[in-house]
């Protein structure tokens, strides 16, 4: 275009100044630097975590409970922490997501900036900034002092709730929001009533992306320790049960055993962690296989 | 089935914008009515309130009579929703549903509203898009995405999806203005073949397209920014074309507008 207008640069046309050509390089270095950079604690705390904790990675830490195992003995494994983990932040998911995702929802296409709408999304703005641990006194002191129910892992569960719908209810607006009008406008012309335009054509168009969100908010709370101790509680010993009783955790197995000063214990937290990392990315893992399925390919 | 359309007194308003200024007209079946006039008149919200898609914008609202045969789309007791589905709507942008098959995007109104029955939706997938003239082109690729076709494809796409449902009435809001002469040749063509089943209304800027496409054609014009649009005169196609009663529309048509 410009060389159109301006004949007179078309001659330099093809040949970039000197000065731009310096330019580029130094911004394309600084960028490959800050990149680098912010790979290093990544990087770092991977390595460290599956150097220290490879070598208790074995089949007695995946079926073993600490039953009977004290801090200085070898052997003992997270079997009862993981059962907990699971369960707990299953039973987050399957309370916080429909929550979280009706919510978003409302907000987006019924709310309309309306009042109850600006009303929730204040409240959601103050859930986001609840550090964890008031989450899990909150559930202390309403779950367990006021109605009088004893530490159990569905109590961790309502703190880890509590947690998980501030972030999920952020991330399926934004998706919500991204999906363009006119395929809601297409769906009302065929005469198709807004709740179905929602459910067979909104939500659809935006599921890759709120899948994404809901395992970053799943990440996030599978690591919460400060509300667990308080709602749970703590064993060694296996409990599957998440309705009554203490059940162990990841979180709080890791936190127990690098307490102890003895080596065997310091090594099975590593493991813990190691552990704890490869869950979540088993989950995100699925989670992706799952979304880009659903995904429309051959575009 | 087609069903005249008779519009009186009729006002649009985006919140505080007066939008269009009491439209009156009649708008006949099995017959292609085209809009014309300049940018920003109020073709679109006026074809838009013909099948309460106006409102579907927070704030716009609608007054004055659309009657659907003896039905006024407005009584209190419609539903907005049945509406939709005797008054069709192309848009301007093809948009069919990017999480869908081409064979799912046609069925999409059906299988959306209860229809379930494969062998149904099979000859209704079938007759639709033979109807909007793309049976040949995609009938080997049904499971494809929708997305995958091309911008006249898509279009025509969007046509059959529209015409799946069965309506009335077909509106179409610049069908062409996005697609190139042979996909516009293509939906002229469809609109021609349509016309002897449902009554179409079409919105464009291209005046050959209008004297091609319409019998008859309504003139919008606006007085000036801010101000609302009005229909300044409807009439047959050829007597706009070649002698109107307005000196406004005559300047619009030769090219002396504004
Ligand atoms: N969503 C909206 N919110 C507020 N005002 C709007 C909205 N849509 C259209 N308008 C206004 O209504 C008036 C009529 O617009 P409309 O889109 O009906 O014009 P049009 O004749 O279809 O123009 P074009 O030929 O460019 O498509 C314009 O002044 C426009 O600014
Ligand atoms: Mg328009």
């Amino acid at each position: 275009m410009s060389s159109l207008t301006t004949p007179s640069r078309a001659a330099s046309l093809g040949s970039v100044s000197l000065g731009r050509k310096i330019k580029d390089r130094a911004v394309q270095g600084l960028v490959y630097l800050a990149f680098a950079l912010a790979l290093i604690p990544l990087v770092s705390v991977l390595w460290t975590v599956v150097g220290n904790g490879a070598k208790r990675l074995d089949a007695d830490f995946l079926n073993h409970s600490m039953n009977g195992v004290s801090g200085r003995d070898t052997g003992g494994g997270a079997y009862h922490a993981i059962i907990g983990t699971l369960e707990q932040v299953a039973i987050a998911s399957l309370i916080a997501v429909p929550i979280a995702v009706l919510t978003a929802i409302y907000l987006v296409e019924y709310g309309a900036n309306g009042r109850l709408a600006r009303v929730v999304s204040f409240f959601v703005d103050v859930m986001t900034g609840i550090p964890s641990i008031v989450a899990g006194l909150f559930v202390l002191a309403l779950w367990l002092l006021t109605l009088d129910f004893g530490f159990s892992g569905l109590a961790g569960a309502l703190s880890l709730t509590i947690l998980m719908i501030p972030t999920v209810v952020r991330a399926t607006e934004e998706m919500l929001k991204l999906v363009p009008n006119e395929l809601r406008e297409a769906s009302y012309a065929l005469g198709v009533p807004r709740w179905r335009t929602i459910l067979f054509v909104v939500v659809p168009t935006a599921l890759t992306g709120m899948i994404t969100g809901i395992m970053l908010a799943v990440a996030r709370v599978m690591g919460e320790t400060a509300p667990l101790l308080l709602t749970i509680f703590f064993t060694k010993a296996i409990n599957t049960d998440p309705l009554s009783g203490p059940q162990g955790s990841l979180p709080t197995f890791i936190w127990e055993q690098a307490k102890d000063p003895s080596q065997n214990s310091i090594d099975r937290a590593w493991t813990g962690a190691l552990v704890l990392i490869l869950i979540i990315m088993l989950l995100n893992l699925v989670a992706r296989i799952i979304a880009g399925r659903r995904a429309p390919t051959g575009r | 089935m087609a069903k005249r359309i008779e519009v009186s007194g009729l006002h649009a308003y985006y919140g505080g914008v007066h939008a269009i200024e009491d439209i009156s007209m009649t708008i006949e079946p099995r017959s292609v009515t085209a809009f014309i006039g300049p940018s920003g008149c109020g073709k679109s919200t006026f074809l838009r309130t013909l099948n309460r898609m106006h409102e579907v914008i927070p704030g716009a609202r609608v007054e004055g009579k659309v009657m659907l045969d003896d039905e006024d789309l407005y009584a209190s007791s419609v539903d907005p929703v049945a509406v939709r589905r005797v008054v069709g709507m192309v848009f301007q942008r093809p948009n069919p549903f990017p999480t869908m098959s081409i064979y799912d995007n046609v069925a999409a109104g059906l299988k959306l509203n209860g229809v379930r029955r494969k062998s149904q939706l099979d000859e209704i997938v079938e007759e639709s898009l033979q109807g909007a003239n793309l049976w040949n082109e995609v009938k080997d690729r049904l499971g494809k995405p929708g997305a995958g076709l091309s911008g006249g494809q898509q279009q025509r796409l969007c046509i059959a999806r529209a015409i799946a449902v069965q309506p009335q009435v077909m509106l179409m809001d610049e069908p062409c203005s996005a697609l190139d002469p042979i996909s516009t040749l293509a939906i002229e063509d469809l609109i021609g073949k349509l016309k002897s089943q449902y009554t179409i209304v079409i919105v464009t800027h291209n005046m050959q397209q209008a004297a091609r496409v319409s019998d008859r054609t309504a003139f919008f014009n606006i007085a000036g920014t801010g101000q609302p649009g009005k229909l300044i005169e409807i009439d047959d196609t050829s007597k706009i074309f070649t002698n109107p009663e307005q000196k406004a529309t005559e300047d619009y048509i030769t090219g002396r507008f504004g």
